[in-house]
């Protein structure tokens, strides 16, 4: 049996948070198990901080539209906004930052793609009709493979 | 942002009361942070045992703090909860800083 919702909110720092605050909610009420709660947490605030900083830029905003639906063992959560697509309308590669250097090279910065590659199975990006569409799968339980 | 700061064996303990940090308040946390740290003793420990949830900016700001002490002086972490162990796991940023479990161990550490 599958089971979704969906949730949409400003693009701003504040909204961000309480839309991402209802949306854990939501999930919890569609059994998310606990433990994979805060993987979801992390890679889904990652994505959606992209938006908010990258997709809109510092003159206009949007709405971030989030969809989740469980099905199969397997959670997926579809983020879309209306700003200007991916650069070259790809995922970046998410490479890990560079940390072996003296201290004040170290990033402070850099670690979203990859933190959000780490913690889903999957990812898909598509640019419809003047949208973003990233959609971040995780399994539910994937000490059972 | 809430910091709170206190002095015990010679380190500075600045805790962080708050519940994450987060894209919304990093820059404002490195600000604070520069406001606390700005003179004191080489060693500072930072209590995030209340910080439920940490993303990539809170992160960066965390290591700008760390950076904005320089070289003679050091930040270490204390009383990650899970999900902030879990970032600083994964970015292998646990190789920069010291993380301790509690900050009792953080402070009595400060001994050896």
């Amino acid at each position: 049996m599958a089971e979704s919702f969906a949730c949409s909110f400003t693009a701003t720092e504040l909204d961000a948070r309480s839309g991402i605050s209802t949306v854990m909610e939501r999930l919890r009420d569609i059994d998310l198990p606990e433990d994979r709660a805060g993987d979801v947490q992390i890679a889904l605030a990652e994505a959606v901080n992209n938006v908010v900083e990258h997709a809109y830029g510092d003159t206009t905003t949007g709405d971030v539209r989030i969809q989740c639906r469980i099905a199969d063992e397997i959670l997926h959560i579809q983020i879309s906004d209306a700003g200007p697509p991916l650069p070259n309308g790809e995922l970046p590669a998410g490479t890990p930052a560079e940390i072996s250097g003296p201290l004040e090279t170290l990033p402070e910065g850099g670690f979203g793609w990859f933190l959000i590659r780490e913690l889903t199975c999957r990812l898909h990006y598509a640019r419809e009709n003047g949208n973003n569409q990233l959609s971040l799968f995780f399994e539910l339980f994937p000490d059972r493979a | 942002m809430s910091l709170t700061s206190t002095k015990a064996d010679g380190a500075q303990i600045v805790t962080v009361n708050a519940e994450r940090i987060d894209a919304a308040m990093a820059i404002q946390f490195k600000e604070d942070m520069r406001a606390e740290t700005e003179s004191g003793p080489d060693r500072v420990i930072l209590d995030l045992s209340l910080v439920q949830f940490i993303d990539s900016s809170g992160l960066g700001a965390i290591v700008a703090a760390m950076k904005q002490l320089g070289r003679d002086r050091r930040l270490d972490l204390a009383g990650p909860t899970p999900m902030v162990e879990k970032v600083f796991r994964l970015t292998r940023m646990d190789t920069i800083f010291n993380l301790y479990s509690s900050l009792n161990e953080a402070v009595s550490a400060n001994e050896t």
